[in-house]
């Protein structure tokens, strides 16, 4: 078996290795400073246990990213040595192979992203299906079953709570590592370049993800956690060791944001092709330019605010426990002033592929394309003053509210800019519905619904009775599907010819979408509905005499056809991977560089370099081109 | 023309019925209190603007849909339009204003909704993992000062309540959906007491829930809120004020339920996060460390006071509060235990 001898194999034998090396290293030291390995008090065994594991676990992560190798050309470079360039393939192996192996290609280190993001998608619409299963009914019945007891060692409101958390957080890594795979995949292709600016960086980006995934997930198997995906503490110090594993899980996936921000940020800066000023690139890399620095400056914060209350738990710092004079109010602030601009980096991409999509199907230019450039931008700039807007009911200083107030309404005018040039991108254009379109439209419609329900939220008198109900879950998922969802799909669909060179299944494609869309919108207006009614977040039940039971009952199958309409999707991806039918060319007669080139695309994406001589997308405009393929003084016949 | 003509039209249909729709009353739960109506207000308004902006973006879109589609066999593009910059100045000017005036009624209904009344009457909430308690201050005609109790919340109608909230461990949240208000509650002592001001105006029965994620319990996390006539109040109260004078297994029942053992133990046999109390005294229990022990009066009173000290096997530690001696009297504590002395046999 190939398999065995690949990288990611090696990486994964290597984080058990390490796992067990760091946990017996922990162990060693406490012998060395006289530290007791077990106590006959419960409480305080649990804690020994946690700081071993804890141990051996960072230790694990670490192996990991040894054993893959991506530190090799590093560790090279340290002794002296030469390392090879890092575009050479070896073609004695099959090519699958790369995909299990540390590759320094952009386009291998995109699709390995979009793999792993839809792996976690998958596991995190998994939990959503068990607990919605759960709460299709007033009172507690399905996780009570006997199975999970066995299977996880508790069952019942903690497993509620449990796949709830994890679903949040899994969802969001999944959601990471697929913006990761839009602007590793895309953003060197739209502007011209080879590949990243960075390429062993780039790949490192990636694989410090695995291990985070690995231990996120493993938090399900060492007790799960109650404290949904924010951890407020004191909840979170007082959680099983799976917190542990949430902390330190979302913490690895952190520092791939950061690294693969700076990618990002000096890929666009210096490395477009000759004559694409900043406002001829095409419209999706001002999307993950203003990520990227959202990425950059922001993640931090979360992972500082994860940090403390680890070294809460393990050393007895007291930073947040207000009964031994810390402050349980400053972690809501830390962890805020990420997460607040994170669900602009959740967004920004996809609103993006919207804008980039919009005018190849609508055969009619971007309408105010600076405008929409801006607006990218300005989310960016008005998302870093806006994170108390999540703390109105919180006991904060009251006074501050109100400016939160204030700059959390602004952001409604970037975004109704990017929704009015939408629209007038539509009028009088020769609409074609192609699957990509059709998701490219949803998500402008799901969005929208995002967007007016955001308001209610600003205004403090309204949040004082919607805060913490199903309104914000309805609100966030609307968000999430429409800036999302909806756009990954459409943006993997649409480039699925530069990846493969083959076609998806139209047919299959147009049944995804309505089982998507009817699915999600029978979803998402209950929840918002069931919030406006009351019903509060995150508990595992619901009194039946609120009569709720027909609302979540629907609600519970909209979920599951949200859920089977992303296995189609997945179904026809993975069978047209090589299955589908050959696409030659310029398949939706694109005016972008990436499509003037074969399908699949070539390992070095643009053998010679292009010019920009003009706009990038003037559809409508007889005899204009973007780009020209063959600069004056090159030789035409290269390619 | 025509085009811009007929969206605007179906604009302003699509609008009005929505609209309608949203604000007839169906989407908010009952209207139980003061602050509601000025919330309610502003709900209003912003329905109406949800509806104006779904409608104009869903027509042009959906038209667009209908009427600029390729039609079969069609070649060629769009109209080139590039865009235009008067129009992208007014749909960033109007939105500014909208928010901005947005912003100022926001801030106005927020005074309003915490608007002071100095003649409030104080009742202090004690939330803690996973149940309610509720504490009033009661002065006697002989000017003896006591503290009343209860595991309901009964408000007088027409009066202003400020709520002092106070946790015993982690973040819990105030919310009365009818009365539209909610605050979170913090842990740490008189430093992070935080007040909450509601004026109920509607008799009736409603549920107190706790709105932020408290961990096991957090669902089940609920109180009964009472809201009666002024001189209803004052009679229950003077009737609370009274001493405990049952006998020691019926007090021991009343304290069970106030001070919130009965969120997690049950009296019927059930194991829901704390073991049951049916048929615990006198019988044999399993501890985490292996041994044994019987649940005896000294048994039972060392559980409630130092809940660490010895816990039963296949249940956590840390669960349940430390600090039982504080709240509780020595009395109140002989009767919980002779209360769970009298469901064993």
């Amino acid at each position: 078996m190939r398999f065995f001898s690949t990288n990611f194999f090696r990486g994964l034998i290597a984080q058990i290795a390490g796992t067990v090396l760091g946990m017996g290293l922990v162990m060693a030291l406490r012998v060395i400073f006289g530290l007791p390995l077990s106590s006959p008090i419960e409480a305080d065994d649990a804690h020994i246990r946690e700081v071993i594991v804890v141990g051996g676990v960072l230790v694990g992560a670490l192996s990991f990213l040894v054993g893959v190798g991506v530190f090799s050309d590093w560790f090279k470079w340290a002794r002296g040595e030469e390392t090879s360039d890092e575009h050479t393939v070896d073609t004695s192996k099959p090519n699958w192979l790369r995909y299990f192996s540390v590759d320094f290609d952009h386009k291998v280190i995109g699709v390995q992203y979009g793999v792993t993001s839809m792996l976690l998608l998958l596991f995190g619409g998994t939990f959503a299906m068990l607990f919605r299963v759960e709460l299709a009914q007033s009172g507690i019945t399905f996780l009570n079953s006997e199975i999970f007891k066995v299977l996880l060692g508790y069952d019942g409101t903690h497993l509620y709570n449990t796949l709830m958390s994890l679903h949040g957080i899994v969802m969001i890594g999944g959601i990471l590592l697929g913006i990761g795979a839009l602007s590793n995949y895309l953003v060197p292709m739209l502007i011209g370049a080879n590949d990243m600016a960075f390429p062993r960086l780039n790949a490192f980006a990636f694989w410090v993800n695995v291990p985070g995934a690995i231990i996120l997930l493993s938090s399900l198997f060492l007790g799960g956690f109650d404290t949904g995906w924010v951890g407020y503490p004191p909840l979170s110090l007082r959680a099983p060791l799976g917190m542990q594993m949430f902390l330190m899980g979302v913490y690895l996936i952190g520092v791939s944001s950061i690294a693969g921000s700076i990618n990002v940020i000096v890929s666009i800066l210096t490395m477009r092709a000759k004559g694409m000023s900043m406002l001829k690139m095409p419209i999706f890399c001002w999307a993950a330019l203003a990520t990227a620095l959202i990425q950059f400056t922001a993640t931090q914060l979360i992972g500082l605010s994860f940090q403390l209350v680890m070294l809460e738990r393990l050393l007895g710092m007291p930073f947040f426990d207000s009964l031994r004079g810390g402050d349980p109010i400053l972690y809501q602030h830390l962890f805020w002033f990420y997460s607040h601009p994170a669900v602009y980096v959740f967004i920004l991409p996809g609103l993006g592929i919207i804008s980039e999509l919009l005018p190849v199907y609508v055969r009619k230019p971007l309408y105010g394309y600076k405008w929409v450039a801006f607006s990218s931008l300005g989310i960016a700039a008005v998302s870093f003053f806006v994170w108390a807007h999540h703390m109105f009911v919180s006991g904060m200083s009251p006074f501050l509210r109100i400016p939160f107030m204030y700059s959390t309404l602004l952001v409604a005018v970037p975004t109704g800019v990017k929704f009015f040039s939408w629209a007038a991108t539509l009028w009088q254009g020769k609409i074609e519905f192609k699957t990509p379109m059709l998701f490219t439209l949803g998500a402008v419609v799901i969005f929208l619904l995002g967007g007016v329900t955001g308001p209610p939220l600003a205004t403090i008198a309204t949040d004082l009775h919607l805060h913490d109900t199903w309104f914000v879950v309805g609100h966030f998922h609307d968000t999430m599907f429409g800036g999302f969802i909806f756009p990954i799909v459409a943006a993997v669909l649409y480039w699925f010819p530069k990846m493969t060179g083959r076609m998806y299944n139209e047919k299959l494609g147009v049944v995804t979408f309505w089982f998507m869309f009817i699915g999600f919108m029978m979803m998402s207006n209950l929840q918002l509905v069931l919030g406006l009614l009351g019903m509060r977040r995150r508990v595992a039940d619901f009194d039946a005499a609120l009569g709720f039971d027909s609302m979540q009952l629907a609600l519970t199958i909209g979920g599951f056809m949200v859920f089977f309409g992303m296995l189609l999707f997945a179904y026809n991806i993975i069978r047209n991977w090589t299955k589908g039918e050959k696409a030659e060319g310029n398949v939706w007669d694109s005016r972008s560089p990436e499509w003037q080139r074969p399908n699949p695309m070539p390992l070095h994406n643009y053998d010679q370099p292009f010019e920009v001589v003009g706009e990038p997308y003037d559809y409508g405009m007889p005899n204009s081109t973007y780009v020209n393929m063959n600069p004056a003084g090159t030789n035409p016949t290269a390619h | 023309m025509i085009h811009l003509l007929i969206v605007g039209v179906l604009v302003v249909i699509s609008t009005l019925g929505m609209g309608l729709l949203l604000t007839s009353g169906w989407i908010l739960p009952q209207q139980a209190s003061q602050q509601a109506i000025t919330i309610d207000w502003l709900f209003d308004i912003h329905f109406w603007f949800i509806a104006f902006f779904v409608s104009l973006i869903c027509v042009i879109i959906l038209y667009s849909i209908i009427v600029f589609r390729r039609k079969k066999g069609e070649k060629g593009d769009g109209v080139y339009m590039e865009g235009n910059q008067r129009l992208e100045i007014m749909w960033t000017v109007a939105p500014i204003a909208i928010v901005l005036w947005m912003a100022i009624i926001g801030g106005q209904t927020l005074s309003d909704v915490e608007r002071r009344d100095p003649d409030a009457i104080t009742v202090d909430v004690v939330a803690a993992q996973w149940s309610w308690r509720f504490e009033y201050e009661v002065t006697t005609a002989e000017g003896i000062t006591s503290t009343v109790v209860s595991d309901t919340l009964v408000l007088p109608r027409n009066q202003q309540v400020l709520l002092r909230l106070h946790s015993q461990d982690v973040i819990h949240s105030f919310f009365v959906p009818e009365f539209r208000v909610k605050q979170d509650i913090l842990p740490g002592g008189e430093k992070y007491v935080r007040e909450l001001r509601v004026t109920p105006n509607t008799n009736g029965e409603f549920g107190l829930l706790c709105a932020e994620l408290c961990g096991q319990g957090h669902t089940t996390m609920v109180a009964a809120v009472q809201v009666v006539d002024g001189s209803e109040f004052e009679s229950w109260l003077n009737e609370q004020a009274a001493d405990c004078n049952l006998s020691d297994a019926e007090c021991g029942q009343r304290w069970a339920q106030t001070f919130g053992c009965l969120g997690c133990h049950t009296t019927d046999g059930t194991a829901l996060i704390a073991p049951t109390w049916l048929g615990l005294f006198g019988h044999n229990v399993e501890l985490s460390n292996g041994s044994t022990v019987i649940a005896d009066t000294d048994y039972l009173r060392t559980s409630i006071i130092d809940p660490n000290a010895q816990i039963v096997a296949g249940y956590n530690p840390d669960i349940m509060p430390q600090n039982f001696d504080e709240i509780l009297s020595a009395e109140q504590i002989d009767q919980i235990v002779a209360f769970i002395e009298s469901l064993s046999n």
